[in-house]
């Protein structure tokens, strides 16, 4: 996995409500057997009209957004489905970092799962964030996940709250698999008992 | 100390736990299908791991399947190449999978259970967020990503930290008319699509109670349109009944051991639940969506809403983008909304009792001259038993169209779709932008309402059918 330390790029504003897993990645692009590839079905209906040609009104598509890494959005962002196609979408694009005041659960566990950081804040930080990040190109924030802090451009610093967990693994990169894999033992015990227990399963 | 019934299960399948509260949870129950795999497959190859527990572990393809005629194979692709990747996987890594043209082939959500993979006091896992739907029979089940399948596969466990405990009492019977998924839909919209995030809730109260087992699996389904981990419902002789004789489903002495275990599971009374909600099965109309989450829910003898009245900045913006999208005039009667397909199926709403209810409701009528409507049963098990008591013949003389099993018009990966601007009637579980084809209107109905605003031509209060 990708490791997340220090992220210093500007941000995009999406100021919307419950985005969808649908939205972030529509369903037909889900037919594929890899997982790169994806970030130019990101955000499709949004980024695209009826003919493929690019929205201009849409953040993502605006020069001084095409290279923003962070996204400050609304509250219960990546409801819907486990398609974890919606953090390859973003990561493939190159969203590293999402900001908003909640997150739908499995695509919180998913987005960490790929390197990305996905920070929860009280709406009015989020609000704050969001109209420092309508600046445009200005809009470049600091996040720094060390000492879990935000620092925007006008220099004011958000201190955040993360799993320790999900925060270790983040820096270093680390695969969790690997890391089960260490407990072997306990798993191969729990199993034993279990045969003798619950022996129809 | 009294604890939940989600306190239960979690504690009996605990691994390990870290200072920090994370959890190492053993899963019991894999399903596998086609869309969310391949990669986690992928990975294992790289890293040279093998499947843990392929025993535990069914695979079946179901998102991506025509639902026409499949004898010759699949015409797309992309498509094709998915399930043939699944196949191949299932082959090489030793898993139980029914293929495209197995009479067990079906919806994940609908062959786990049929086939006793499903089973109380149990954690199942599935990459799928509708899994929750194995809830119904007091499985503690995760929508996991495709990461996680991969963890699962190699370890047979799943990294976990505990979810607060939320109940719904649901107090009474329902209405004539009103079945588990306006209850559901009914919930949802009281609590809102965030209303569960970070919780596993417990329904009960009699309502649920009364319900059948496929009807708990109707209101479970949909826990995650609530935002819920997980949604349980406490096992009970219905459970057992429905569970004897299924083909993995205990046998002779064990069923008896698994019978008194499975007797065990529910809360302690004064069992404490972080968060609790009760409402009235009495109050509840068969519901409808006027909007792209599931959240935006009334009775069918409402009117759809306007922004106007809504206060919060944020949720007026998102009112006003869904009402755009949907094509919809604040005011006008829910019932006055003309529809152009119907969708019958999906892994909320295709077992045998939807298809029951919605073929009495078709019983001697026609569909209206400018509706499709699509009947597409939740597996060939559930299929053949339809075609048993001539409900295929009720659907396809009503003007019907009756298919080939699979996951189909609910998020249009095959052929199945609306076209933009199409407008549906449709018993699935999402009415996002876009779900049912680019350009697509959803609003989600039960079997009975969708069977009616086939009829009708438009949404219209099923109660005037005048079924008991």
């Amino acid at each position: 996995m990708k490791k997340f330390d220090k992220l210093t790029a500007v941000a995009a504003p999406l100021p919307l409500i419950n985005v969808d897993t649908d939205m972030i990645i529509p369903a037909r692009f889900l037919k594929t057997i890899k997982r790169t590839g994806l970030g130019q079905s990101l955000f499709h209906t949004l980024r695209f009209d009826e003919n493929g040609s690019e929205r201009e009104d849409f953040v993502l598509n605006k020069s001084a957004y095409k290279d923003a890494k962070i996204l400050i959005t609304g509250a219960n962002f990546g409801c819907g489905s486990s398609r974890e196609h919606a953090p390859w979408a973003l990561d493939d694009f190159g969203i590293r970092c999402v900001i908003a005041p909640d997150f739908a659960d499995i695509f919180f566990n998913n987005s960490f799962k790929n390197g990305i950081l996905l920070i929860k804040l009280p709406q009015k930080e989020v609000d704050d964030l969001m109209e420092v990040a309508e600046r445009g190109a200005n809009s470049t924030m600091t996040i720094d996940l060390e000492t879990q802090e935000i620092i925007s451009s006008d220099g004011k610093s958000i201190k955040f709250e993360l799993d320790p967990f999900k925060k270790h693994c983040l820096l270093n990169g680390l695969d969790d698999i690997g890391l089960t894999m260490e407990k072997e033992k306990k798993i191969g015990t729990f199993e034993e008992n279990q045969k003798v227990t619950q022996p129809w399963l | 100390m009294a604890t939940t019934l989600y306190d239960k299960i979690w504690d009996a399948h605990l691994v390990d736990q870290r200072e920090d509260g994370t959890c190492l949870l053993y899963i019991d129950r894999h399903l596998v299908h086609e869309v969310t795999s391949p990669q986690a497959f992928e990975g294992l190859r790289n890293s040279s791991r093998k499947v843990r527990r392929p025993d535990l572990t069914l695979a079946v393809a179901d998102h991506n399947v025509p639902t026409t005629d499949r004898s010759k194979g699949i015409d797309d692709e992309e498509s094709r190449i998915q399930i043939e990747a699944l196949d191949k996987n299932c082959l090489d890594f030793g898993i139980e999978l029914y293929g495209m043209n197995d009479i067990r082939q079906g919806i994940c959500h609908v062959i786990g259970p049929e086939q006793g993979f499903t089973l109380p006091g149990t954690t199942m896992v599935c990459g799928d967020s509708h899994t929750a739907t194995h809830g119904a029979f007091g499985c503690l089940a995760f929508g996991i990503g495709t990461s996680e399948v991969e963890h699962v596969l190699a370890t047979q466990t799943m990294i976990q930290t505990k979810a607060k405990n939320m109940r719904v009492t649901v107090n009474g019977s329902l209405p004539t008319g009103v079945t588990a998924k306006d209850m559901i839909l009914r919930i949802i919209g009281e609590i809102g699509t965030a209303g569960g995030t970070g919780s596993v809730i417990e329904f009960s109260g009699e309502a649920v109670s009364e319900l059948t087992i496929e009807g708990r699996m109707t209101m479970c389904n949909m826990t995650i349109e609530g935002g819920a981990r997980a949604g349980l419902v406490a096992p009970d002789q219905k459970t057992f009944d429905y569970l004897m004789g299924r083909p993995k489903s205990p046998k002779g002495a064990s069923w008896e051991t698994a019978i008194d275990y499975w007797k065990s599971l529910k809360s302690d009374d004064g069992a404490k639940f972080e968060i609790e909600i009760a409402l009235d099965a009495e109050d509840i109309a068969p519901q409808v969506t006027w909007g792209t989450s599931p959240e935006d829910v009334l009775p069918i003898t409402g009117r759809v809403p306007s922004p106007n009245n809504e206060s919060d900045t944020n949720k007026k913006a998102k009112m006003q983008r869904s009402l755009d999208y949907m094509g919809l005039e604040p005011g006008m009667l829910l019932e006055d909304i003309k529809i152009d397909k119907m969708f019958i199926g999906s892994c909320t709403n295709s077992r045998i009792e939807d298809l029951r209810l919605a073929a009495k409701v078709a019983n001697g009528q026609k569909v209206a001259d400018h509706v499709d409507a699509l009947v597409v049963p939740g597996s060939g098990l559930v299929k053949e038993q339809a075609e048993k008591e001539g409900l295929d013949e009720i659907f396809v003389s009503a003007g019907f169209d009756w298919r080939e099993p699979g996951c189909s018009m609910c998020l249009a990966m095959n052929a199945d779709k609306l076209q933009p601007g199409e407008r549906s009637a449709s018993t699935s579980n999402r009415n996002f932008e876009g779900r049912q084809g680019p350009g697509g209107r959803t609003h989600l109905v039960s079997p009975a309402m969708a069977a009616a605003a086939a009829i009708k031509g438009h949404l219209v209060d099923v109660r005037s059918f005048n079924i008991d």
